[in-house]
């Protein structure tokens, strides 16, 4: 923080700094959120290099046992290292309390409902993009940047957009849709113009011992060893629960109806053979989990509620994705509708008409709409606790 | 690049004359101290007097002195050194200690099994509450062990009245020893006056003067006659009470900071104090809601350690960082993130009061600058911070 000089100026040509939109500020002072990986450590990198005044940050989110995330001592050790190599500050911040209240206890208090949430993407919205936000900003920085794969651009007419990363295998603009305009102009990507093997050949290129670690793929406070089960099993009282077929007779049985998730095969106490049959609804209060074939799973379309908008509300034909790694669909997008839908909600609630049946979609999860091009976030919310 | 030192707490620079006494034993006089030759017994005389100096300063003897590699290893040894022992000779191996320790013991007495009890509002051990544990755990036929309490607390500086616990642990555990983590003790508390009352006593030498990497455990009394069972066994030639080679230079650099500390002790302390009391003042005049932790006539002379509302650490300390005034707030885990502070949890001072919290620790090397410079700073800071 005290490297103020700009001794680092840009080297013209091996990447275009992708934030031209800073850049024409002048040098800025970014706080890069560090998680330990390779794309926050290259995000530094490339930030460092266009001659940024950069510190690095690294969030202690969870304090339980962790294989990966931003919480374990190697973690940490990794971003630290990377920060000295870079020649740059790096600060551990403490928002343990906040990842309990906005990640960890709704994940559990969302189970214990039969929802199935994205804890990362809550992360980001109430952590990443909030509470660091705010210190960030609190602090004099200009600019908070991290490693997802995701591109901020801008309109003609000067509105910031949201688009897939570059590298579509690596894209995370799925779980950073609910950026509005605010945030991304406070907000930097450097690495999602870039492909991940080019990620990992600049860590290479300065020896960055974050070069070739593995990509973090789970939940940072669930452990491989334990699992989910064992996570909620210690939070969550579970209640067995009676599996039944679409006619309302019981087939089968299972031991945690907290556990079941729509579209969900294995697990459901049922025996093998016959035709392929899947959680089609999970009713917790009753504790009842139906099960039907691939048609009974299919629906129209879903509502979804909380929704964010990355500009203006966008209604009409639309792509929709469901998971962080599904294919987009192509939908109608109906604002401000859905289950006691009232006039101030036009921005927060929208009802999804797929144009062709779609598998069901688990309450709970967040549900993103791409513009036609498969380019550009519009917004995103919530998949509502009942489907229409 | 100025920089405006206030984490003696945590760390202090070395004295020089530390430095100078060192380096003869980096360079020259390389032996290893057990060895037979004349390089060696060199080595050998400058630890020998070493411990005798030590002694002097502590009011114990030289045999008593034991050599370790840092004030965590001589609390552990300590703690789990004597639970361990009580174990071999049958008994249960209770630990008990207040709530307000450093981690060094309080996890030791945890991990154990032992009693936590509880604190006073400035951090003291109640006394009252002490007396009912050690009662309670000799009816229930498992008596305490061991009772380890701090001479000094670490984060608010809260002075422990060490001769009132050893009355209370001679009443009423007769068979217990008391360990004093005195490692924050030495530049403000002639220890003559604590280890005659003690069985045990741990010291840490970069936290006056000397380097990193060297400690003290004082074991006399009945734990010198029993003996806390060793923590790191080998070749046993810390008089077969710790084992690996001397650290030579680091004990001769401890030594010598222990001895100048001593010796400017009481005009360092009027001199601190009046820093600390200058600063604590600005402070609370310049800024609205600032909270004294502790008062002053009840702990150390360099410890200025406040609460401000409406501010969080961890912003705070970057911007003290971003003008190099260095300072700290309660203790961090391995991550470095910091952790709320157990001691003012202990203390029962409000949480979100407590995320304000903010120690600025004057010591040997401070000056009237350093004040002048830290309260400019940190009020700006925090008035920026409150906006």
């Amino acid at each position: 923080m005290r490297r103020t000089d700009g001794s680092a100026r840009a080297e013209p040509g091996l990447i275009e700094p992708p934030h031209a939109r800073v850049r024409s500020l002048g040098w800025v002072k970014v706080m890069c959120a560090m998680s330990g990986g390779v794309d926050s450590s290259v995000a530094a990198l490339l930030l460092r290099r266009a001659g940024h005044d950069v510190v690095g940050v690294t969030m202690k989110l969870w304090g339980g046992d962790s294989d990966t995330g931003c919480c374990s001592v190697s973690d940490v050790d990794d971003a630290r290292r990377v920060a000295q190599q870079l020649d740059i500050d790096h600060l551990v911040f403490n928002f343990g309390d906040d990842f309990d209240q906005h990640v960890v206890e709704p994940y559990v208090d969302a189970h214990r409902r039969g929802v199935t949430p994205n804890p990362c993407i809550e992360c980001n919205r109430s952590v990443k993009f909030a509470r660091l936000a705010e210190r960030a900003d609190l602090l004099g920085f200009d600019a908070v940047a991290t490693g997802h794969h995701a591109r901020i651009g801008r309109t003609d007419d000067g509105r910031l957009t949201l688009e897939r990363g570059h590298d579509a295998a690596k894209d995370q603009s799925y779980v950073v849709h609910m950026l509005d305009q605010a945030q991304l102009a406070r907000t930097l990507f450097p690495v999602g113009h870039l492909d991940k093997a080019d990620v990992r050949a600049l860590a290479t290129e300065i020896d960055l011992r974050t070069a070739d670690k593995p990509d973090s793929q789970d939940v940072c406070f669930i452990t491989k060893s334990d699992g989910r089960s064992t996570f909620l099993g210690d939070r969550i009282t579970f209640r067995p629960a009676r599996v039944v077929d679409t006619d309302g007779a019981e087939i089968g049985r299972v031991e945690a109806v907290e556990m079941v998730t729509i579209g969900q095969r294995k697990g459901l106490g049922l025996p093998g053979g016959g035709p392929k049959r899947y959680a089609v609804d999970v009713d917790v209060d009753a504790a009842v989990v139906t099960v039907g074939d691939e048609r009974d799973l299919l629906d129209p379309g879903v509502d979804v509620v909380d929704v964010a908008w990355v500009d203006a509300p966008v209604g009409g034909e639309v792509l929709v994705q469901c998971s962080a790694h599904g294919a987009p669909r192509r939908a109608t997008v109906e604002l401000g509708v859905g289950p006691e839908a009232g006039a101030a909600d036009r921005a927060t609630r929208a009802s999804v008409r797929w144009a062709t049946a779609e598998r069901r979609v688990a309450p709970g999860q967040s549900v993103v709409f791409y513009d036609l091009t498969d380019r550009r976030v519009l917004g995103g919310g919530i998949c509502a606790a009942s489907t229409s | 690049m100025t920089v405006t030192y206030l984490d003696h707490a945590a760390s202090t620079p070395m004295r020089p004359e530390a430095i100078e006494a060192m380096l003869p034993f980096l360079d020259g006089s390389y032996a290893n101290p057990s060895g037979s030759h004349r390089f060696a017994r060199q080595a050998r005389k400058a630890v020998d007097e070493s411990r005798d100096r030590i002694a002097d300063v502590l009011g114990c003897r030289p045999n008593e002195v034991v050599f370790t590699g840092c004030g965590t290893e001589s609390d552990n040894m300590a703690v789990g050194g004597a639970v361990a022992a009580a174990r071999l000779a049958g008994r249960a191996g209770v630990a008990v200690c207040p709530a307000a320790e450093h981690h060094a013991v309080l996890d030791v007495v945890e991990h154990g099994g032992g009693e936590v009890v509880g604190v006073d509002g400035i951090g003291h051990v109640d006394i009252d509450e002490l007396a009912g544990v050690l009662d309670r755990l000799d009816a229930s036929g498992r008596p305490a062990d061991v009772v380890s309490v701090m001479t000094v607390n670490n984060e608010v500086g809260t002075v422990t009245d060490i001769g009132a616990v050893a009355a209370v642990v001679r009443r009423h555990a007769p068979d217990a020893w008391l360990h004093t983590d005195a490692v924050q003790a030495p530049s403000w508390v002639d220890l003559r006056h604590i280890t005659p009352s003690v069985d045990l006593l741990a010291l840490s030498a970069h936290k006056f003067g000397g380097p990193k990497g060297v400690g003290v455990l004082v074991e006399r009394g009945r734990a010198a006659e029993h003996r806390v069972a060793p923590l790191i066994i080998g070749g046993g030639q810390e008089r077969e009470r710790r084992s690996g080679t001397h650290n030579v230079a680091g004990i001769v650099a401890m030594t010598e900071a222990m001895v100048r500390t001593d010796v400017e002790r009481d005009d360092e302390c009027r001199r601190i104090a009046a820093l600390r009391d200058q600063l604590v003042d600005r402070l609370c005049a310049d800024l609205d809601d600032v909270v004294e932790t502790v008062p002053r006539d009840r702990k150390v002379a360099g410890n200025a350690h406040v609460c401000i509302a409406g501010i969080e650490s961890e912003a705070l300390l970057f911007l003290l960082d971003e003008a190099d005034v260095c300072a700290s707030a309660a203790s961090a885990c391995a991550s470095g993130a910091m952790e709320p502070s157990h001691v003012l949890a202990a203390m029962g001072v409000d949480r979100s009061l407590a995320l304000g919290a903010l120690r600025l620790s004057v010591g040997h090397a401070s000056t009237q600058a350093d004040v002048d410079r830290a309260v400019h700073v940190v009020v700006d800071a925090v008035t920026r911070l409150r906006r």
